[in-house]
């Protein structure tokens, strides 16, 4: 196969695992901070994916344009839920938050479809069918645009964590729970803020995966094991490994596609998942519990 | 008081009303209330589109079959969720809950899970849509299939692609299969092996690439494809798969000679209404119908009413044929026993239908054998019947109009 190919695969497979990136952030800020693990993402994603498609359906506006506002919503939506709903269970055995994050993602799934219906939606814009063409190496548009914006919002949030002051604060609630109590720092709205960040982050990687795939309902749990097996290999709870291992995955299912058979890109991202839990349990850039 | 004694005369008397009292319902049911019919359909899940194109087949069958002057039936909807498992778990209840005879699943897998439940139920089965051979060849005797196996399909399509080429002029030398790896599409896969040789085919498969049918993503599939410089693209893809083909097709700027699709996807309602003018040109060598026929202007007139926007497809005609067999046996059967039900399917001789082909009867195996396939070809989103000759009402466009010269 000439290089180019190799070249054109390996492209789309980091666009599209920076998004993938983008979506295990939100996991991994949830988990890092909050310590609930959140089976009902990539429910919360195939929500966002819908408002983009209401959006565009009935508004005429882009999902890139909408990305704002739709993780504004996911933000609301992420902070009512740990606010009313997650923040009793903080102190609960780890399968009471599972079972309880578990039902909240079956009826996320149940009520998507009681409202669109099973079909598959997508969103046709202008650029859709629209590719860059560098040399021999042809890039899809919106997959360009995608990747774009999830180092943006990747950038904004890392910022937010490192230089804002509320974002100090949460990230001493993550170091150490007690002590954030004893300087006086609210926790529980705190951890409400994280988990609408995380939220938020689930919703601008939702209005960006739009553009390149299909939703249905049944999306959501499919998406909600990528983030696990992303922030895995990454990390539990570490940023920068969200996204490393988004990336990992994008382009291992692409090459792996490409060099072995496309019904078995699935499995080599999962054997880089067994790999890292045999070699390095902590993921690629988790800190080794003490 | 007086005391009745029971004689044998007596016994013999109460033994036959009570027995015909136990017969009677039985017997009541038969002729005058509606067959419940158990359907089952992907109404949701990756093959959902077309799941519910199959469920508008079921919608407008109930006044064509009282034209015809058969019984009524009453329909008992299930969603298999495109799932094996839950196709086998709802064709149980809907036997627990009292269905008769089941229909459906239009997926090869999940109807072989259903041929099992109710071969073991003993419950009647008429498989609307599923080509995989494997399903009638298993010794079965409740299990029906109005539907081509695969070989058939791929027999007619073959036939049917040569008739095209020559009269274009034009051949393919070399195509590349890309085909999904569930059990359709393997199925398929193995029949073309076994069935191209014997065509004598001016075109040789330079690859085949197997995807999986509920992948969100096939750039990688067809920068594969495209990386070997095939003149034309085969496949055996479902819905959602054609639209991420022909989507990956435009963005890689690659245009095939054409696209030869062997099975559902490329023609349904869905991909046309989503892809537009970039929907025109696949070539889709599929079960269909004989417009000339008098039952498929009835067909044609009761979907245009209901669904104005939707053209005749093979998801309706064959869900609609699988209802016109169980109507028409539980006519002549005039019983709901299922053995009673069976042995009328097995000898259906229906001539007024809709498919191509001489009408509607079955072998030992519970296959009808005497179906024909049809080559159609989207074109300015509709559908016009391309080969074989003397069933067409439009000639193919071969080679199909490149991808970057649409405007």
């Amino acid at each position: 196969m000439p290089l180019d190919i190799y070249l054109n695969v390996a492209v789309s497979g980091l666009l599209t695992g920076l998004v993938y990136g983008l979506m295990a952030l939100g996991l991994s800020v949830i988990f890092g901070v909050v310590r609930v693990v959140n089976f009902a993402h990539g429910e919360m994603m195939t929500i966002a994916m819908y408002l983009a498609i209401l959006a565009f359906a009935t508004l005429g506006l882009d999902p890139l344009v909408m990305m704002v506002p739709i993780a504004g919503v996911l933000f609301a939506l992420g902070y009512v839920m740990q606010a009313g709903m997650i923040n009793p269970f903080i102190n609960r055995p780890e399968h009471a938050q599972f079972i309880l994050l578990v039902a909240v993602a079956i009826i996320m799934v149940n009520v998507l479809l009681l409202i669109f219906g099973p079909d598959a939606r997508n969103v046709q814009t202008g650029y859709s069918f629209d590719s860059f063409a560098f040399g021999r190496i042809i890039v899809d548009a919106t997959k360009v645009y995608a990747g774009a914006a999830a180092i943006v919002v990747a950038a904004a949030l890392f910022a937010f964590f490192r230089f804002s002051f509320v974002g100090k604060a949460i990230r001493a609630c993550a170091d150490n729970y007690t002590g954030a109590l004893v300087v006086g720092l609210d926790v529980k709205r705190l951890y409400a803020l994280t988990f609408g960040l995380g939220a938020a982050c689930v919703g601008a990687a939702g209005s960006m995966l739009v553009l390149i795939i299909d939703v249905t309902p049944a999306l959501g749990p499919a998406y909600t094991l990528l983030a696990f097996v992303i922030v895995i290999t990454g990390g539990l709870g570490s940023m920068g490994g969200a996204l490393l291992g988004g990336v990992l995955i994008g382009v291992t299912e692409a090459m792996a596609g490409l060099l072995f058979t496309p019904s078995a890109k699935s499995m080599f991202a999962f054997a880089i998942l067994v790999l890292v839990l045999l070699f390095r349990p902590q993921g690629l850039m988790g800190k080794r519990a003490s | 008081m007086i005391r009745h004694r029971i004689s044998r005369r007596s016994l013999l008397a109460g033994t036959a009303v009570t027995a015909t009292m136990l017969a009677a319902p039985a017997i009541v049911r038969g002729q005058g209330s509606a067959l419940k019919v158990g359907v089952l359909l992907p109404r949701s899940g990756a093959q959902a589109g077309i799941g519910q194109d199959c469920h508008r087949g079921v919608e407008i069958a109930g006044p064509i079959l009282k034209d015809l002057g058969l019984p009524d039936l009453q329909i008992m909807s299930a969603d298999t969720e495109t799932n094996v498992e839950v196709a086998r778990a709802r064709a149980e209840k809907l036997i627990a809950d009292g269905a008769q005879l089941l229909v459906g699943a239009f997926d090869s897998g999940q109807s072989t899970a259903i041929a099992q439940v109710a071969e073991q139920k003993g419950i009647p089965y008429v498989i609307n849509i599923a080509a995989a051979p494997a399903i009638t060849e298993q010794g079965y005797k409740f299990v029906f299939r109005n539907f081509p196996t695969a070989p058939m399909i791929l027999g007619d399509a073959f036939a049917n692609q040569k008739e095209i080429f020559t009269a274009a002029g034009k051949d393919p030398k070399t195509v590349v299969f890309l085909h999904v790896n569930d059990t359709f599409g393997t199925a398929m896969q193995k029949g073309i092996g076994a069935v191209l040789p014997k065509f004598n085919m001016p075109y040789t498969i330079k690859e085949t690439i197997a995807y999986d049918p509920t992948a969100r993503d096939l750039s990688v599939e067809v920068a594969k494809a495209k990386a070997t410089g095939a003149d034309a693209l085969l496949v055996v893809s479902r819905l959602n798969d054609a639209i991420l083909l022909t989507r990956e097709l435009i963005k890689q700027r690659w245009s095939p000679m054409g696209v030869l699709s062997m099975g559902p996807g490329w023609y349904e309602d869905q991909y046309i209404k989503t892809l537009g003018k970039m929907s025109d040109g696949p070539l889709s060598f599929v079960p269909w119908y004989d417009p000339n026929k008098k039952l498929s202007k009835a067909l044609e007139g009761a979907l245009a009413k209901k669904y104005p926007e939707i053209a005749l497809n093979t998801n309706h005609i064959y869900t609609f044929e699988a209802l016109l067999v169980a109507a028409d046996a539980y006519k002549r059967a005039a019983s709901t026993d299922p053995k009673a039900l069976a042995d009328a399917i097995r000898t259906t001789d229906i001539k007024d239908n809709v498919s191509t082909g001489p009408g509607i009867s079955f072998n030992a195996k519970g296959q009808n054998d005497k179906l024909k396939n049809a080559a159609i070809q989207n074109r300015g989103g509709k559908l016009v019947t391309v080969a074989p000759k003397g069933a067409t009402n439009a000639t193919a466009e071969w080679p199909m109009k490149p991808y970057d010269k649409r405007g």
